[in-house]
Formats: structure tokens, C-alpha cells, sequence
């Protein structure tokens, strides 16, 4: 390692950190089972409704379009973010993850309303088969998001602390995958729960 | 790779024309998830023909996401690709025969006088041939 030039080791570190990325992938993977078994939950119960409502009378349809848009816009920013990061602009860095974090928020708190908004119309989580696996299943979703959020939160804290380290790229470069990552899931939450909820066959 | 690339260099490199992409993946997304609406809401199509256009529709946008966002596909993505395709097989083995299982089992099951009594005395239900 005499003669190691800075693109020698930049590359070692550029390996490293790509196995790195691929173990976080790994672990998408894994996430993805248990979005699927909740899924499967989900399509397997859906029609037992023990008398309570079904799909067709509690979803907010223009409600949950707003949402889903607010979600993708967010994965839409997060990657701006890291073009930036990629450039070496922190402010850009930290505007887009700002506005990526409050776009998260608004979806958490607009998934959290309509929990509130179904519970206290009595058809919480216990009422039957059909909402306990919904619940289940969008409840999941947003406990992903609402750790996203907690991640985003720490990742600027250290972003201002330590500036743009080999470390913290790595680290937002994960973040950028899972946050990718859950918009996914949600894109076949609104499919399969949402859309296919609303329309009769 | 060049030995006189710098870090910097080496990091744009992995991602040039992204805004590009991007933005592309981004308009992509809209567009489907817009599209996929308004066929559901506006009663365009029905049935199982709107069932299977809505759930192209969304695997449209995964493979969307996948290549714009996530990255997938470019040259380094090999492994990432294997770890997806098995972890898409797992996904239907387990969707697919909860769903089978289960549809057979209410099948078999679920008969109208079959109420929770009869379970309870240990009554199996007679099959439906």
C-alpha cells in the first residue's frame, strides 16, 4: 500500500461502502416479506367484516389520492437531496431534506387523522377481521415513516455537526433507499387497499 | 477506473444525469398513480379488466421507482437484482398460497348452516364435492 493514490483509496472506500449499501438492500428485502405477509393478511381477511363496514364505506378516496402525492412528491425531494450531497451542497442537502421531512410529516399526520377519524366513528382496530388487518398493514407503513422521520431528524443533526463525511454520505444514501423503499410499499397499500377497496367486481 | 479520477469525481460519476432521471421517475409516478385514480373513480373500465389495469398500472410504477429512483439496473446493481427476484418469488409463494389456502378452506368450510355451535361439538363441515 506504498503507493496508494486518493483514487485508490476513494474506490477501496467507494467498495466498501457499496457492500454496505447492498446489506441495507438485503434488508429492503427481508422488509418486503413482511409488507407481503401483512398483504396476504390483508387479502385474506378483507371480506370478514363481522357486520361492521367494508372497504367500500370507510375509504376518503380524494383524501387518500392527497396523500399518496404528498408521499411520492417526498421521494421526489429526498432524491434531490442527495443530488445535492453528490455535488458537495450542503445548504441544497439540507433544504431538501427539510422539505422531504415535512413532506413525511404531513402524510404521518394525515395517516394518523384518518386512524382517529375511523376510531372514533367505532370502527377501530377491534371491530373486525377487515380492519384489524388494515390497521395492521397501514399501521406498519406508518411506523416505517414515522422512523424514517426520527432518521431524517438525526441525520441533519450530524449533517450540521460533522459536515459532509464519508460516513454521513453512506448513511443518507441508506436513508435514500429506505425512504425510496416506502413509497414503494405505499404505491401497492393504494393499489391493493385502497383502489381495489373502492371497486366492485 | 482511472487512477487520477478524485473522490469527488468518483462520486459524480455514479450519478450523473440523475436530475434527469429523477425528474423522469418522478412525472413517471404521478402520471400512473393519477391514472390508476381516475380509472377507479371515474368507473372507466370495470370488472376484472379494471382489477388487472389498475395492478399493471402499479407493478408499471414498482419497475418505475425501481430504475429511477432506487437505481436498479445500472451496472453495479447485479446482486441487488438477485436479492429482488428471490425475494419476488418468496412474496408469491407467500400471497399466493395464503390466498389459495385460505379460498379453499372457507370453500370447504363456510356453509350456510355451519354456525359456531357446530363447531364447537366438533362438527366438521361436509365437503363440498
Amino acid at each position: 500500500m506504498s503507493h496508494t493514490t486518493i483514487a485508490e483509496l476513494a474506490h477501496e472506500h467507494q467498495v466498501a461502502d457499496d457492500k454496505t449499501a447492498f446489506g441495507f438492500w438485503v434488508y429492503l428485502m427481508t422488509d418486503c416479506i413482511l409488507f407481503a405477509t401483512l398483504f396476504a393478511t390483508y387479502a385474506v381477511l378483507h371480506n370478514n367484516t363481522y357486520g361492521g363496514p367494508s372497504s367500500h364505506d370507510i375509504f376518503d378516496m380524494p383524501f387518500v389520492l392527497r396523500e399518496t402525492l404528498v408521499l411520492l412528491t417526498s421521494s421526489f425531494t429526498c432524491g434531490l437531496g442527495m443530488l445535492a450531497l453528490h455535488r458537495g451542497n450542503k445548504t441544497g442537502l439540507k433544504v431538501w431534506f427539510t422539505i422531504t421531512f415535512l413532506l413525511g410529516l404531513t402524510f404521518l399526520g394525515m395517516e394518523l387523522n384518518e386512524f382517529h377519524h375511523l376510531a372514533t366513528e367505532g370502527n377501530s382496530w377491534r371491530r373486525s377481521g377487515f380492519l384489524s388487518s388494515y390497521f395492521t398493514l397501514v399501521g406498519t407503513h406508518g411506523l416505517h415513516i414515522a422512523t424514517g422521520l426520527l432518521w431524517t431528524i438525526v441525520l441533519m443533526i450530524q449533517v450540521s455537526r460533522q459536515g459532509l463525511t464519508r460516513g454521513i454520505t453512506r448513511r443518507l444514501t441508506l436513508f435514500s433507499m429506505f425512504w425510496h423503499f416506502l413509497d414503494i410499499v405505499w404505491i401497492f397499500i393504494f393499489t391493493i387497499v385502497y383502489l381495489m377497496g373502492v371497486i366492485t367486481i | 477506473m482511472n487512477k487520477n479520477t478524485t473522490v469527488q469525481e468518483i462520486h459524480t460519476q455514479e450519478h450523473e444525469g440523475s436530475l434527469i432521471a429523477y425528474t423522469i421517475g418522478f412525472i413517471l409516478s404521478i402520471g400512473l398513480t393519477l391514472i390508476a385514480y381516475f380509472i377507479v373513480v371515474h368507473h372507466v373500465l370495470s370488472g376484472w379488466g379494471l382489477l388487472s389495469v389498475i395492478l399493471e398500472l402499479a407493478v408499471a410504477q414498482l419497475i418505475v421507482q425501481l430504475v429511477f429512483f432506487l437505481h436498479l439496473g445500472n451496472r453495479k446493481s447485479h446482486w441487488n437484482i438477485m436479492a429482488f427476484v428471490f425475494m419476488l418469488i418468496v412474496l408469491l409463494i407467500i400471497v399466493i398460497g395464503s390466498i389459495w389456502i385460505m379460498k379453499n378452506l372457507n370453500y370447504n368450510m363456510a356453509t350456510p348452516i355451519q354456525t359456531d355451535n357446530a363447531v364447537q361439538k366438533g362438527e366438521s363441515a361436509q365437503p363440498v364435492l
